[in-house]
């Protein structure tokens, strides 16, 4: 069984799951750690698009 | 004279605030290590230790159906070494894929190599993990 997913779908799990191991350990409340890992997820969702626009303009 | 008084009362200090080395704080890090999440199930951290073990397995899961390369022990290339550190962070995961030989074919498409750091990500994160829980056993974290 092969699993082919594209570029933006892997980016994207991998943000999901980095982001709730990410929330879990490095803070201590649950609060806290949810907001954490919403902030980690937003982050690396965030930088896949300034990524995606910065090599769309190295590109050109 | 008073500086090695005040250097003797600040090690006194730092001995004070070492950790105590209970079976859990040995326990922990190692179960953790073999099952990530387990050191966190242990300690009836249920939800955490749930969360981790659907993150870090799916992963390594999702990096093995992408095709993604599983290094071997090596002693070559540095990048091949911190491959093959970054893999053994996923503990029993890791050991079964080499018990059954997974991981090892050629990679064959663009998105295979996601697959890759799919697998050494989700060591990298179990050592995370193992730490945390380590932590909690230790009392540095509720």
């Amino acid at each position: 069984m092969t699993l082919t997913l594209s570029h933006f779908s892997a980016a994207l799990l991998f943000a999901v799951f980095a982001s709730i191991v990410f929330g879990i350990t490095q803070r201590s409340t649950s609060r806290e750690q949810i907001r954490y890992g919403l902030y980690c997820f937003a982050m690396f969702v965030g930088g896949v698009f300034v990524a995606g626009w910065v090599m769309w303009f190295l590109r050109r | 004279m008073a500086n090695s008084s005040s250097g003797k009362k600040s090690s006194e200090t730092t001995e004070n605030k070492a950790a105590p080395l209970t079976t859990m704080a040995v326990l922990a890090p190692a179960v953790g290590w073999l099952i990530p999440g387990a050191g966190h199930l242990i300690q009836r951290r249920w939800l955490r230790g749930g969360l981790l073990l659907g993150s870090i397995a799916t992963m390594f899961v999702l990096g093995l159906l992408m095709q993604g390369h599983v290094y071997q022990p090596n002693g070559g290339d540095i990048l091949d070494i911190l491959g093959f550190v970054g893999d053994v962070g996923a503990g029993g995961l890791y050991i079964v894929t080499q018990a059954m030989n997974w991981g090892q074919g050629a990679i064959s498409h663009a998105t295979a190599d996601y697959g890759t750091k799919y697998l050494i990500v989700a060591g990298l994160l179990n050592f995370i993990s193992v730490a945390d829980a380590y932590h909690i056993a230790v009392g540095k974290k509720p």
